[in-house]
C-alpha cells in the first residue's frame, strides 16, 4: 500500500464529486444524485481497503513512524527574517487506531446520508454540492496530523452545514442554522489562539539540524521540544497552558456537545433535514471527542491527568441530564437529539478513565453512537416523510401497519438501550469497566449508571407510545419501507448486530493505539492522588 | 539645493511625477476633446500602469529625497523605502480597480459629461496618498493629507444625484476640517518643543532633549486624532457611515481601501521613524520612553473594532453595514501596529493586500446589485442568491473572507495578526479580537441569510451578469481562494517590504 495516497483520495473524492456536480446542467437532477452516490460509494470502498490493509500492531499517536498510510508533502514554507523564523506547514495526513474507526464511520454515514437525501427535491444541485464539500471537510478533520490543516478542515465544515440546515431545514431553520454557526465558531476561534500559542512554544528539529516552529502534532506532543520562553511552554513560569487547555476543551466540548454548551444541538437536529441530522449525529459530534483524544490529551498530558475528575463529572451530567430531558420530549426527533447528548456522555466518561479499556470503550462508543443514532434519525425521517408529523402522542399501533419498519426500530432502540448482543452494549460495558477501575472517578461512575436505567425508560416508553396500542385512524394508509429505505437500514443493522456479537475486530483496530496513548499520558505526567474529591 | 541632489530626489519620486503628469493630461484632454469622454479612463489607466511599473522596478529603493541640509543627511522630506513602495503598489492597484469600478457604475455613467473632473479629482487623491505613504516630514504629511482630503470632499458629493450626496460631502468637509485643524495644532506644538518638523530629527531630539511629558502627550494625541480620522478609528469615526452611505459607491470603495491604507502607512512611519530607538534581533521595536504608544493604540484598537462590529449588527443598508465593517477592520489592523514589531508591520501589510481584494469585491457586488434593483437595503436582497447564483456565491465568498474563515485569504490575514499578537504575548488583546470576529460573523451571515435562506414570492427575476463584470469579480475572487490555500507568495512579498528607513 505504500505510495498509494489513499487518505488524500478519501478526503478529496467528494470534492471532485462536488466539482462534477457544479458542472452539470440545470435539470440534470438524477445525474447529480448519482454522482454523489458514486463519490460516497468510492469512499466506502476505499475505507474498507484501508481497514483491510491496516496493521493492527502499529500504535501511532505520537510516533510518525508507526502511523500508517502517511502522506507528508511540503505545503507552505516561508523563510522569514530572524524575527519569526521559518514557517513550515506540511500537508501531513495519516491514520492510526484512533482515526481509522472514524474514517470508516464517516465513509459509511456519508454514503447512507446520500441515500437518504434521495427525497430532496429543492435546489438539488446546491444541496449535493454543499453535502460533498461537508464530506471532504469531515474526512479531512479525521486524517490531518497538522494543527493548521486540522483547523482549516474544521472551519471548512461550518459554512456548508449552515446552508444545509438553513436552506433545506424546517420552520425555524434560520435560527437553528445561525445558532449552530455562532456556537461552533466561538469554540473554534479559541482553538485558533491555542494553535498559534502552541506554535510559538515548540520547535521541531528539521532534517538539516535547524529548528523551526511547528504545527505538527508529533512535535507538539514531544514535551522536550518546548522552549523556555513560549507562551504555552511548560517551562515558562508564567505559562498559560492551563487556560489554553480549558479554551481548547471548550472548543471541542461545544461540538460534542457537552453540558452546558449543548443547546444548539436540539435546535439544529429538529430543524435539519433527515440526512443532515444523520451526518450531524453520526459524524460531526464525534469530532469533538476525537479532537480531545488527538490533540488535548497527548499535547497536554499533565493537565489532562489533573482534570479527569471534571471530565468524568461533565460526562455524568451529560448522561443523566440528557436522559431526563429526553424523557420529557413530545417530539420524536428532539427525543433522539437528547438521547444523543446522553450517549456522548458515555464517551466523556470513558475518556476520563485514562485506562486502555475505558478509552477503547469511548472510541467504540463513538463508532456505535454514529451507527445507532444515524439509524434512529433515519427512523424518524421515515415516519416523518409519511405522516408529516413527529409528535410522539399522535402515533400508536404502527407495529401492525408497518411491521418491517417496526422490526428495524426495535433493533435500533434496543441497541441504543445497550441490550447485550447488540453493539451498544459492548461499548457501554467497556466504558463502565474502565471508569469503575479508576478510584478517583468511581463515585461519579456509580451515579452515572443511572443513565442506563433512564435510557431504557425513555426508549421503551417511546416504542410503546408509537408502535403499540391502538392504531390511529389517520395512519391507516401508511406504506411500509421501500427498497431505498431497506438499503439504508440493512447495512447499519448488520454493523450493529455484527459488532454486538463479535466486537474483537473493532477492538483490535484501536487497541494498540489506545494503549500507546494511555502509556504516553502516564509517562508524561505525574500521578496526583485524587483522594481529595 | 544643487542640481545633482535635485535629480536624485526626483528619481526617487518617479511614480508621483507620472501621476502628476497624468493629472495634467486629464485636465487638458477634458478641455480639448469635449465630446470624447471615453478616452479619459484609458488615459487614467495608462498613467496608473506607468506609475505602477516605476514602483515595481524601484521596489527595493532606499534613500531620502529633498533634504534641506545637503546630501548625505538623513533628513529628507520624503523617504523612499520598500515599505512605502508596498503601499504605493496597494494604492495603484486599488486605483486601477476603481477605474474599472467607475466604468460599470450607473451613478458615474449618469454624469459622463463631468468625467474629466471626476478622474482629475481621483488623481488628486492618488497623488496625495502616494506622498502620504512616503513623507517623513510633519509639514509634508499634513499637506499630502489635505490634498487627499480636499479631493475626496468634492468626490463624496460629486454626482449630486441624491440629497445624501451633498450631506456626505458637507459632513466629510466639516469633520475633516476639524481634524486637520487639531492635527496642525499638534504639529505646531511638536515643532515648538523640538525645533524641527522632520521625523528623523524629532527622533534625535526626543532622545537628547528633556521634554515636558504633558505637553508632548497632548500634542501627540492631537496628531493621532488627525490620523485616526483618516483611518476612521474610533472615536474619530463618526463621519464614516454617513459619508460611505452618501458618496457614490466607487468613491466609497476607494476611501475604504486606499485612503485607509495611506493613513495606516503614515501612522506606522510616523511611529517608527520618530519614536523608535532601536529594533532588536527578534524584530521588536524599542520605543523612546516619552509616551505610552502601546496603551493608547491598544485602547483605540479595541474601541474601534468593538464599536464597528456592534454598530454593524443593526444596519439594514448594505453600504452602511460595509462602512461599519471597514471601521472594524481598521480596529483589527491597529492590532498589527500595537505590537510594535517587524512581524506586526508584516501582518498589516499582508492584511491590507487581502482586505483590498475582499472589500473592493464586496462593494463591487453591492454596486452591481444596486445597478439592477436600485436598492442597497438588505431586505431587497431576499432570494438574490437564486436570481443570480454567480453574484450570490461570489458575495458569499467575499463575506466569508471578511469574517476571516478558512480557506479564504481573510483567514490568512487574521492568522498573521494573531501570530503577531501572540508573539508579543498580548493574549488578552487576541481574545478580544477573536470574540469580535465572532460578532462580525453575525452581520456578514445575515446578508447570506437574506440572499439564500429567504425566498420571496413570487421569485425574483433572474439577474444576468455581463461578462466583463463577471471577469472583474473573478479577478478579485480567485486570488482570495488561491491565497487562502497557498499564501507563500504574498507573505514573502510582504516580508521583503518591511524596511522603514530611519535612523
Amino acid at each position: 500500500m505504500s505510495g498509494f495516497p489513499i487518505l488524500s483520495l478519501l478526503t478529496f473524492i467528494p470534492l471532485i464529486g462536488m466539482i462534477v456536480v457544479l458542472l452539470l446542467k440545470k435539470g440534470q437532477e438524477k445525474e447529480v444524485k448519482y454522482v454523489s452516490l458514486i463519490a460516497t460509494g468510492l469512499q466506502v470502498i476505499l475505507a474498507i481497503i484501508l481497514i483491510a490493509n491496516f496493521d493492527f500492531t502499529k500504535g501511532g499517536i505520537f510516533d510518525p513512524n508507526t502511523f500508517q498510510f502517511l502522506e507528508n508533502y511540503k505545503w507552505i514554507e516561508i523563510f522569514g527574517g530572524s524575527w519569526i523564523g521559518t514557517i513550515k506547514i506540511n500537508y501531513i495526513v495519516g491514520a492510526d487506531g484512533i482515526s481509522a474507526p472514524m474514517i470508516l464511520l464517516t465513509a459509511i454515514i456519508s454514503f447512507i446520508a446520500t441515500l437518504s437525501s434521495w427525497t430532496i427535491n429543492k435546489s438539488v444541485k446546491g444541496y449535493f454540492a454543499l453535502f460533498l464539500l461537508l464530506d471532504t471537510a469531515m474526512m479531512g478533520v479525521f486524517v490531518s496530523l497538522n494543527f493548521f490543516l486540522f483547523y482549516v478542515f474544521w472551519e471548512l465544515m461550518l459554512l456548508p452545514m449552515y446552508f444545509l440546515i438553513g436552506i433545506w431545514g424546517g420552520p425555524r431553520k434560520e435560527y437553528a442554522a445561525i445558532k449552530f454557526f455562532i456556537y461552533t465558531l466561538v469554540g473554534s476561534v479559541f482553538m485558533l489562539l491555542v494553535m498559534i500559542g502552541l506554535y510559538f512554544s515548540a520547535t521541531q528539529t528539521l532534517p538539516d539540524g535547524s529548528h523551526a516552529f511547528t504545527f505538527n502534532f508529533f512535535a507538539l506532543m514531544n514535551q522536550s521540544n518546548y522552549n523556555t520562553t513560549g507562551i504555552l511552554s511548560p517551562l515558562n513560569p508564567h505559562n498559560l497552558r492551563f487556560i489554553a487547555y480549558i479554551f481548547l476543551f471548550i472548543g471541542f466540548a461545544i461540538k460534542i456537545p457537552m453540558f452546558p454548551f449543548h443547546t444548539w444541538l436540539p435546535d439544529a437536529h429538529v430543524e435539519a433535514p433527515t440526512p443532515i441530522s444523520v451526518i450531524l449525529a453520526g459524524v460531526l459530534l464525534k469530532m469533538g471527542t476525537y479532537g480531545i483524544l488527538r490533540i488535548s490529551y497527548p499535547i497536554f498530558p499533565q493537565i489532562t491527568r489533573e482534570l479527569i475528575w471534571y471530565i468524568a463529572l461533565f460526562g455524568m451530567i451529560n448522561m443523566i441530564y440528557g436522559a431526563f430531558v429526553a424523557l420529557a420530549q413530545k417530539d420524536f426527533k428532539k427525543l433522539i437529539a437528547y438521547s444523543s447528548v446522553s450517549h456522548m456522555g458515555y464517551v466523556l466518561l470513558g475518556m476520563a478513565s485514562l485506562t486502555t479499556i475505558g478509552i477503547n470503550g469511548a472510541i467504540f462508543q463513538m463508532f456505535n453512537h454514529g451507527t445507532i443514532t444515524a439509524m434512529l434519525f433515519l427512523i424518524v425521517g421515515v415516519v416523518y416523510d409519511r405522516a408529516h408529523t413527529r409528535g410522539i402522542y399522535e402515533f400508536g399501533g404502527l407495529a401492525n401497519q408497518m411491521p418491517v419498519y417496526t422490526g428495524f426500530v426495535t433493533v435500533a432502540f434496543f441497541a441504543a438501550i445497550g441490550l447485550p448482543s447488540l453493539s451498544g452494549f459492548v461499548s457501554e460495558a467497556l466504558v463502565f469497566l474502565g471508569a469503575f477501575s479508576v478510584e478517583a472517578i468511581r463515585t461519579v461512575t456509580i451515579i452515572s449508571t443511572l443513565a442506563i436505567l433512564l435510557g431504557a425508560a425513555y426508549m421503551l416508553w417511546t416504542l410503546q407510545r408509537i408502535f403499540f396500542g391502538e392504531l390511529n385512524e389517520k395512519w391507516k394508509s401508511l406504506p411500509d419501507l421501500n427498497g431505498r429505505e431497506y438499503a439504508m437500514f440493512i447495512p447499519l443493522m448488520l454493523i450493529i448486530i455484527f459488532l454486538g456479537i463479535y466486537p474483537s475486530p473493532m477492538i483490535h483496530l484501536m487497541n494498540t493505539s489506545v494503549t500507546s496513548l494511555v502509556n504516553f499520558i502516564s509517562a508524561n505526567s505525574v500521578n496526583l492522588t485524587m483522594s481529595g474529591f | 539645493m544643487d542640481f545633482t541632489s535635485l535629480s536624485n530626489s526626483i528619481s526617487l519620486i518617479k511614480p508621483e511625477v507620472v501621476i502628476t503628469i497624468t493629472l495634467i493630461l486629464l485636465v487638458i484632454f477634458d478641455l480639448i476633446f469635449v465630446k470624447q469622454k471615453s478616452v479619459i479612463p484609458i488615459i487614467a489607466l495608462i498613467g496608473l500602469f506607468i506609475a505602477g511599473i516605476f514602483v515595481i522596478s524601484d521596489l527595493q529603493q532606499s534613500g531620502f529625497a529633498f533634504s534641506l541640509s545637503g546630501t548625505g543627511s538623513k533628513s529628507g522630506m520624503i523617504t523612499a523605502d520598500s515599505f512605502g513602495s508596498y503601499f504605493k503598489i496597494l494604492i495603484i492597484l486599488a486605483s486601477i480597480l476603481i477605474v474599472f469600478f467607475s466604468y460599470s457604475s450607473n451613478e458615474i455613467q449618469k454624469v459622463t459629461d463631468r468625467l474629466g473632473e471626476y478622474y482629475a479629482l481621483i488623481f488628486g487623491m492618488i497623488l496625495g496618498m502616494l506622498i502620504m505613504v512616503s513623507s517623513s516630514d510633519l509639514i509634508l504629511m499634513y499637506l499630502s493629507m489635505e490634498l487627499l482630503s480636499l479631493s475626496s470632499y468634492v468626490l463624496a458629493g460629486f454626482t449630486k444625484l441624491r440629497e445624501r450626496n451633498s450631506e456626505a460631502s458637507l459632513k466629510y468637509l466639516i469633520y475633516g476640517a476639524v481634524s486637520s485643524g487639531t492635527m496642525l495644532f499638534g504639529i505646531s506644538m511638536i515643532y515648538g518643543m523640538t525645533g524641527t518638523t522632520n521625523l528623523n530629527e524629532i527622533n534625535l531630539a526626543l532622545r537628547h532633549i528633556q521634554i515636558n511629558w504633558l505637553t508632548l502627550s497632548f500634542s501627540l494625541i492631537l496628531i493621532v486624532a488627525g490620523i485616526g480620522y483618516k483611518i476612521s478609528a474610533a472615536p474619530f469615526h463618526f463621519w464614516t457611515p454617513d459619508v460611505y452611505e452618501g458618496a457614490p459607491i466607487s468613491i466609497t470603495a476607494f476611501l475604504s481601501v486606499a485612503s485607509k491604507a495611506a493613513g495606516f502607512a503614515l501612522l506606522i512611519r510616523f511611529l517608527k521613524t520618530a519614536f523608535v530607538s532601536d529594533v532588536d534581533m527578534n524584530g521588536t521595536w524599542h520605543l523612546i520612553q516619552v509616551f505610552d504608544w502601546k496603551l493608547l493604540l491598544a485602547i483605540l484598537s479595541v474601541l474601534t473594532m468593538t464599536l464597528g462590529n456592534f454598530a454593524a449588527l443593526w444596519q439594514d443598508n448594505l453600504k452602511r453595514m460595509l462602512a461599519y465593517s471597514s471601521i472594524a477592520h481598521a480596529g483589527y489592523l491597529l492590532l498589527g501596529v500595537v505590537v510594535m514589531s517587524n512581524i506586526g508591520v508584516e501582518a498589516v501589510l499582508i492584511y491590507f493586500m487581502f482586505y483590498l481584494l475582499m472589500n473592493l469585491g464586496s462593494f463591487y457586488i453591492v454596486m452591481l446589485i444596486a445597478n439592477k434593483i436600485g436598492s442597497e437595503d438588505i431586505n431587497d436582497y431576499d432570494g438574490l442568491g437564486y436570481a443570480s447564483p454567480f453574484l450570490g456565491v461570489s458575495f458569499a465568498i467575499f463575506l466569508v473572507s471578511l469574517t476571516g474563515l478558512p480557506p479564504t485569504a481573510g483567514f490568512v490575514g487574521k492568522f498573521y495578526l494573531f501570530v503577531a499578537l501572540l508573539d508579543a504575548k498580548m493574549a488578552a488583546l487576541a481574545v478580544i479580537a477573536v470574540l469580535n470576529s465572532v460578532v462580525s460573523l453575525y452581520y456578514y451571515i445575515r446578508v447570506l441569510k437574506h440572499m439564500f435562506l429567504t425566498k420571496p414570492e413570487p421569485a425574483k427575476e433572474t439577474i444576468v451578469t455581463p461578462l466583463p463584470n463577471m471577469l472583474f469579480i473573478l479577478a478579485l475572487l480567485i486570488p482570495i481562494l488561491l491565497f487562502g490555500i497557498y499564501f507563500t507568495p504574498v507573505v514573502n512579498f510582504a516580508e521583503s517590504c518591511i524596511t522603514i528607513l530611519g535612523l
